[in-house]
């Protein structure tokens, strides 16, 4: 069954679409940064973007920062949402219940096949940025205020200079928690799609969910529950690249992420499980 | 093959079937025969597991439903409520990640049998045209086709004959009965009544929710006791059979006789040259009228 979800999602032009759009906007951006050489003032813009400049290789973590915030949660819960309430609304729903396909493998090869989505688009977007870095940027004369790193060596966020193996190590963890960021977005996603028979509201109703948390995040009177929504950690990746690594947000983050996904799965299995089939 | 005890769904205030005891049995043509808004989808999809019931219980293939189906389900082709398909894949592609999902009779003969189904349903040229540029019927069909892909013991079909022309309805009717005399069971829901006589063996009728009927066609269709007789000397007629005539019309007379051979032996042996003469049937219509209170969807204020 995971085989054949994975089959439809490969076979619908729009998996391919999706992961184009996400790989062409950080494409943009290194052109741009490349043609003009104006980055953001360092503090401004996204995340690693005024280092970049200097360094090319550090650009597929840029890329993912490039994203996370819209993007790349856009491209998951359209993906997640069309799940169930895409097969409802296409009525192959029933065929496939009564085929039969158990409702909790159908829930879960759903899952697994978003997991997969999710993660070729993180891996995707981190490698498109690596490639387009070392192309367009990598070359670039280090300028002034990045002469503390060697020729090999790139500036940390915190100053210092991390090596190309804690680089790429530190890429791959970004890449990890990235991944796991939006697995608790796919998670909200899938539990509307078992409510909803469209496919739309479904998506709609997840990335209303993470709008308003980012809307409640830079409120002061928000900051009592500001460490529970599920957008606050989504950035500290970043701290990754701190030296030494800042682990606590992360930490954080990774924890409060397996909250959310295990309780919204949950409760996607138990409304699926024992829900009317009208569509 | 299905039976249910006390079969009942209510949605809130409304109750969609109400306490309904079907029993459908081995090698019948099972005409489910219903205004629309009457229940039978609402019927179907708890036979088959989508629906839970409020209260009552069904056994499909002697398994309870829905905790057996895993073990039934792959026995049973269902054509619930219209066709539908992927629209961006061919009819070959369709019916394969169908089968590949799960309940296949065997990954080895896929190939063979989609070949088969689509040949049967009248698809096999279709090739790689993707689905969305179907008609309406053509998706009928290949509804048709995912029913019959497993080699099922029952076929419970919805409207099967939804969307086809008459062309199509008699293939339809064809391919329905020669599998039937090849074994399998079918079960029919409809709201046609000239698809149900024409078919079925044994009809069940729901209104409002209710099965008020239940029973062999043939009994249903049982004689009423009178003849009909047609004459060109009516007058001789209804004077050789002095007062058992209960309506005239024209050279067509309704004579109280429920064998119509000594019915006529009596004719002849009076002279009177007798044109046609049959045995009044009562029309499956006839008894849905009398048992089913009029316009189902009809919403009359309180």
């Amino acid at each position: 069954m995971i085989a054949v979800e994975l089959r439809k999602l490969a076979r619908r032009p729009r998996t391919w679409a999706t992961l184009f759009l996400l790989d062409l906007l950080p494409t943009v951006v290194a052109v741009l940064l490349a043609v003009t050489h104006l980055g953001p003032r360092p503090g401004q813009g996204p995340a690693f973007l005024s280092a970049v400049l200097a360094n090319g290789s550090l650009f597929s973590v840029a890329a993912l920062a490039i994203v996370l915030p819209l993007f790349l949660p856009v491209a998951v819960t359209v993906i997640a949402g069309d799940s169930i309430a895409g097969e409802a609304q296409a009525g192959t729903l029933r065929y496939l219940l009564t085929r039969p396909v158990g409702r909790t493998r159908l829930l879960v090869a759903k899952l697994i096949a978003v997991l997969v989505f999710v993660l070729v688009a993180v891996v995707v977007v981190a490698g498109t940025g690596y490639l387009v870095g070392k192309l367009l940027l990598g070359g670039q004369p280090l300028t002034a205020s990045t002469s503390v790193a060697g020729v090999t060596g790139v500036t940390s966020v915190s100053g210092s200079t991390l090596t190309a193996g804690q680089i790429a190590l530190r890429t791959v963890l970004a890449i990890g928690y990235v991944a796991l960021s939006m697995i608790g977005v796919a998670a909200m996603a899938l539990l509307l799609s078992t409510f909803s028979d469209s496919p739309l509201s479904a998506s709609l109703g997840a990335l209303a969910f993470l709008i308003g948390s980012s809307l409640l995040l830079p409120l002061d009177a928000a900051r009592g529950i500001a460490p529970y929504l599920p957008t606050r950690y989504w950035l500290s990746f970043i701290d990754l690249f701190r030296d030494p690594i800042l682990w606590r947000n992360v930490e954080r983050g990774v924890l409060l992420q397996l909250v959310y996904v295990v309780v919204l799965l949950g409760a996607a299995w138990a409304n699926f499980s024992s829900k009317d089939i009208t569509s | 093959m299905i039976r249910s005890t006390g079969l009942t769904k209510r949605f809130g205030q409304v109750v969609a079937v109400d306490d309904i005891d079907l029993d459908v049995r081995a090698g019948d043509v099972y005409g489910f025969l219903g205004a629309n808004g009457s229940g039978k989808t609402t019927s179907v999809r708890m036979i088959l597991g989508l629906v839970l019931p409020t209260s009552g219980s069904v056994e499909l293939l002697g398994e309870p439903m829905p905790r057996g189906g895993r073990r039934v389900l792959p026995k049973v082709g269902t054509l619930v409520e219209g066709a539908a398909a992927y629209g961006h894949l061919s009819a070959r592609a369709n019916l394969e990640l169908l089968d590949a999902s799960g309940g296949s009779a065997g990954r080895r003969t896929r190939r063979h049998r989609i070949d088969d189904v689509l040949e049967q349903v009248g698809l096999a040229g279709t090739g790689r045209r993707p689905v969305k540029a179907f008609s309406l019927g053509m998706r009928q069909r290949l509804g048709l086709a995912a029913a019959l892909l497993p080699q099922p013991e029952l076929l419970v079909l919805d409207e099967p004959t939804n969307g086809l022309d008459p062309q199509g309805i008699r293939e339809v009717r064809e391919l329905l009965l020669r599998l039937n005399a090849a074994g399998a069971t079918i079960f029919l829901s409809s709201h046609l009544l000239a698809e149900i006589e024409q078919m079925c063996t044994r009809v069940g009728v729901l209104d409002r929710g209710r099965l008020v009927v239940q029973d062999d066609l043939a009994n249903l269709q049982a004689p009423t006791g009178r003849t009909i007789v047609r004459t060109s000397d009516p007058a001789a007629a209804v004077a050789a059979l002095d007062g058992r005539v209960e309506g005239r019309d024209g050279d067509r007379l309704l004579v109280r006789a429920d064998d119509p051979a000594a019915l006529n032996a009596l004719l002849v042996g009076q002279h009177v040259p007798v044109s046609e003469l049959v045995a009044e049937r009562r029309t499956l219509e006839d008894v849905i009228m009398e048992r089913t209170e009029p316009g189902a969807d009809r919403v009359m204020p309180p």
